[in-house]
């Protein structure tokens, strides 16, 4: 969409499953992966007489989500009815909020844009379809279990950033505890409006909402393709349907699934068994204080009083378990002010290299953050080189044992004596006297090549900055 | 005045058990089959039932406060293990998961339900006649219609097949049949009996209520069934007042008004005559009888007609034969299949109202039938409450005519629809209203006026009635 007259309106509304222990109206119990139709109850399955009851935790975890998006909560919202037939519905309606939601006008800023928040609202899930080759059956584990529907303000205006407002999201939400936002176990969904219209107009095209997508690269590709699509059709002059599109990741495009005119009249009204939902002000404070530090703040918070660049901030505060196993390690540094940079680049880059390759999360992680503290310890206070550290961590990481249990055993100490240096040092400088002449004429430079020499001698093992310091002992002594 | 005190009484001394209570009960059923009251009777086990508290009785344990009394149950309330069919071929076969709190309360207090009473077909009409299973006979006349929707609740009471029942309210279907078949009826104020287990018609106006042949009995029922139920969100989180320890209490002072627009052309006049008389014996008992004014009541049976059919449509839609209920194969998708059984199951007035509330919720009509429906319902409640500034209670006639014919009315929905009148603003006000028989007609057919009270003032209106039944009562010795 480069160069193109035309610019992107995209706008998202992303449902989440919260992760409490029972269902939003009934006490079942809110899992995944059990056998099907093991977690219902008269409630769920829709029998008749049966009436809705809020569970008070799934508010709670609605409100918390709703805050951490920096929403108002309205102290007074509405359940209502949305109705559609549907198997994988026992009541042929969702209880959902529509007039009157949980909450409203909130923001999160995704690559340095803020982007609105409309609304936060809680509704009720379906069961989910199995399809056999002659019958479809419908399994009612997950129908009732707590959503929360965030909807987006029409401000994304990219599909990659339609993907960073998912990133950033998920981020959050998994801060907050509320959600895994797990988008292959469908914990996460998100559907997508996106229209086209004339850079120099204000004045929104026609939307399409494209739905099926996922994964945070299906949100894109699907995204990048319906963009390509509505500006094919525009340029042709013809006009954009509104539609809902289903995305096929196979064949990496849209088809068409209902048009507005087939669209569902939900038919919403409020729900005559659940009164307004009261959310009272001291009920919200006390949730807004019990609420972790978010990765804003927590970014933040590492760049002015830990002194972390923003790169290296960002990429620590990326997962809420990263950031609590840098910041348990970091308690364990004993020289906090020197010893961070390196603590953070080791957990960002080999630590995060062997996760990935092992395929773990800083949940599966079986090494603790005090071997990595110890670790840079070690190599702050000189007993071993940032080479033998890279020898020591791979030790570390198969046999999951303390570095200096390692260093002791394997004799793999940096040689920091300062006689041992000395006279390796002299040996060096008596063996290469070109280079000592050279560095002594006046070109500095060739003082690399004498350390190295050291270093070869000592199979590695001596401190490097020391034997740098001491070579320019001797040879300022010389000149 | 209490056939439970009595019976109860003569169950504990000994001088009758539980079982030969339930016998008896169950001797009246089978030999009055011709009324119609029952769509499924449980008499084996409601004998296990009796002979359960005949040995808890022998052990000298606490056998509850309704220990042996045979009930009715409206088959729109579930009761574990029996069937639940709302008199709707949808659920013919279907058997009950799980109890409602009402039923539970009752058997909990050793009450035995003898089986499940016939009704209008989800509790969708005023005269019995739109159940899948045939309409109740008015035991008092069998051509006549006992009322409905509580049809069987009413009959079987006034037949002195059981001492009491349980029915429901939506717009008068306590009442109504309670007037019609001379018997007494409560609804009480709405969120004080759980509606959990309760097959839902309007989900904002449905309300469990006692039938009972006496105002004590009513009472005693409305005591053990009424109280917070964590499962019904719509529960009112307050403690049951003894109704029946203050029921003898004197009436001296008590305001009462008696609506104008209740009295007029519309109603037969010897319920008028009847409800006049009554109000003369109020007078006399100390209460003081004024003329009050209630003209919203006219618009009342309009929004009902559309608030409860917008909530009955949804409510209703779960009936859909996927997870139970007549299930029709119409060898085509889902919607075929949905549509075919419905078509199949529901009767011609459930089909009217779920068109009806789906038509009224749709886009474009939402605002003008629905909102508009709810404000003028708000404004009903708020008439109310001016009058209950000036007055205890509202006395009035529950119903504008005695019991008419079988058949008399299918043809003309608007008539069959304005004979809830009377009863339906109380629903939309979610106020206690209780039908208490005052006379009779011409044809010797009974007459029924009702308390109406503000919120919570079931004991002030269990009071004045039980005075008034034992006035009236003496005065039809003499």
């Amino acid at each position: 969409m480069k160069n193109s007259k035309y610019k992107i309106t995209i706008g998202l509304e992303v449902h989440v499953h919260l992760k409490t222990r029972t269902k939003l109206f009934c006490r079942c119990p809110n899992l995944y992966g059990s056998d099907p139709n093991t977690l219902i109850c008269p409630v769920c399955t829709g029998q008749p007489g049966t009436l809705p009851v809020a569970g008070r935790e799934s508010v709670r975890q609605a409100v918390s989500a709703a805050l951490a998006l920096n929403c108002n909560i309205n102290e007074y919202s509405i359940f209502e009815r949305k109705q559609y037939f549907y198997p994988d519905l026992p009541k042929n309606y969702q209880i959902s909020q529509y007039k009157l939601p949980l909450a409203e006008n909130g923001y999160i800023k995704a690559g340095g844009v803020k982007i609105k928040i409309d609304r936060v609202h809680m509704e009720e899930d379906a069961g989910k379809l199995v399809h056999r080759e002659k019958e479809t059956l419908v399994d009612y584990n997950r129908g009732g279990a707590p959503l929360i529907e965030i909807v987006s303000a029409p401000e994304i205006t990219s599909p990659p950033q339609a993907a960073e407002y998912l990133k950033k999201l998920r981020q959050i939400l998994i801060y907050a505890s509320v959600s895994d936002c797990d988008m292959e176990k469908g914990s996460m969904r998100c559907d997508a409006n996106l229209s086209l219209n004339l850079k120099e107009s204000s004045r929104l095209g026609v939307k399409t909402e494209v739905k099926n997508m996922n994964s945070f690269k299906a949100v894109e590709n699907a995204l990048a393709y319906e963009a390509r699509r509505q500006e094919s059709l525009l340029l042709e002059g013809k006009n954009i349907v509104q539609e809902t599109r289903l995305w096929d990741e196979d064949k990496n495009k849209t088809a068409g699934m209902r048009t507005k005119e087939e669209a569902h009249d939900y038919r919403y009204f409020p729900d005559p068994d659940l009164p307004p939902l009261i959310v009272a002000e001291a009920f919200v404070e006390d949730i807004r204080e019990s609420l972790p530090e978010l990765p804003a703040a927590k970014m933040e918070r590492y760049i002015k009083e830990m002194g972390l660049e923003e790169y290296d901030a960002s990429v620590l505060c990326q997962e809420r378990d990263g950031a609590d196993f840098f910041e348990s390690a970091y308690e364990k540094l004993e020289d906090k002010k020197e010893g961070i940079k390196k603590l953070s680049s080791w957990i960002s880059t080999e630590l995060k290299g062997k996760m990935n390759a092992a395929g773990l999360d800083f949940k599966s992680l079986e090494m603790g953050p005090s071997f990595l503290a110890e670790l840079v310890n070690l190599i702050q206070n000189g007993k071993i080189s940032g080479k033998m550290a890279k020898d020591i961590f791979e030790i570390i990481w198969t046999e999951k044992r303390s570095p200096a249990e390692i260093v002791e055993e394997k004799g793999l100490s940096q040689i920091s004596g300062e006689d041992k240096i000395e006279r390796l040092c002299r040996k060096a400088i008596e063996e290469n006297p070109a280079l000592t002449d050279k560095y002594l004429s006046g070109k500095e430079g060739t003082i690399g090549p004498l350390v190295g020499f050291v270093m070869k001698e000592s199979r590695g093992q001596a401190n490097p900055s020391m034997v740098n310091k001491k070579l320019r002992e001797i040879l300022n002594e010389k000149k | 005045m209490s056939r439970i005190i009595s019976l109860r009484k003569a169950i504990l001394s000994g001088s009758k058990n539980a079982s030969s209570v339930v016998k008896e009960s169950l001797e009246k059923v089978s030999k009055d089959s011709n009324l119609n009251c029952w769509i499924n009777i449980y008499g084996k086990e409601a004998l296990e039932k009796a002979s359960e508290i005949d040995e808890k009785i022998k052990k000298g344990e606490d056998p509850g406060r309704l220990c042996g009394i045979p009930v009715a149950v409206k088959d729109n309330m579930l009761v574990r293990g029996m069937k639940t069919t709302n008199a709707s071929r949808m659920l013919n076969e279907y058997i009950s998961p799980y109890t409602a709190t009402a039923v539970e309360k009752m058997q909990a207090a050793g009450a035995i339900i003898i089986g499940k009473t016939n009704m209008d077909e989800f509790a969708m009409g005023s005269s019995g006649e739109t159940s899948a299973f045939g309409a109740t006979r008015n035991p008092i006349d069998t051509a006549r219609s006992p009322g409905g929707s509580s049809s069987g609740s009413a009959a079987c009471v006034s037949a002195d097949h059981v001492p009491a029942a349980l029915g429901s309210d939506t717009g008068g279907s306590i009442r109504q049949p309670a007037a019609f078949c001379g018997i007494v009826g409560m609804k009480p104020t709405y969120g004080i009996v759980s509606r959990y287990g309760i097959s839902p018609f309007s989900s904002s106006l449905d309300q469990v209520g006692p039938i009972a042949s006496t105002v004590l009995d009513a009472a005693i029922i409305l005591e053990i069934i009424a109280g917070y139920d964590r499962r019904d969100s719509t529960s009112i989180k307050k403690e049951v007042p003894g109704y029946a320890e203050t029921i003898n209490d004197s009436i001296q002072g008590v305001k009462i008004g008696i609506p104008a627009e209740y009295m007029q052309d519309g109603t037969d006049p010897p319920v008028r005559d009847s409800v006049l008389a009554a109000s003369e014996l109020l007078e006399k008992m100390g209460a003081k009888i004024k003329e009050v004014s209630l003209p919203l009541t006219k618009y009342a049976v309009s929004v009902y007609y559309i608030i409860a059919p917008a909530e009955a449509s949804a409510n209703l839609a779960r009936l859909d034969g996927i997870r139970y209920g007549l299930s029709a194969d119409s060898g085509k998708d889902f919607i075929s299949d949905v549509t075919a059984s419905r078509t199949e199951a529901f009767g011609i007035e459930v089909k009217r109202r779920i068109m009806l509330g789906t038509y009224v919720l749709s886009s474009g009509y939402y605002e003008d039938y629905y909102i508009k429906a709810q404000k003028a319902r708000t404004l009903i409640k708020n008439e109310f409450m001016e009058v209950f500034k000036d007055v205890d209670l509202i006395f009035a006639p529950t119903s504008p005519t005695t019991a008419f014919k079988l058949g008399e009315k299918t043809g003309d929905i608007l008539k069959m629809y304005l004979s809830d009148v009377f009863t339906i603003s109380a629903n939309l006000a979610g106020i206690p209203a209780l039908n208490l028989p005052v006379g009779r007609d011409s044809k010797n057919l009974p007459v029924g006026a009702q308390f109406m009270g503000n919120y919570l003032s079931e004991k002030l209106i269990f009071r004045t009635a039980h005075a008034l039944e034992k006035e009236l009562s003496s005065s039809e010795k003499q």
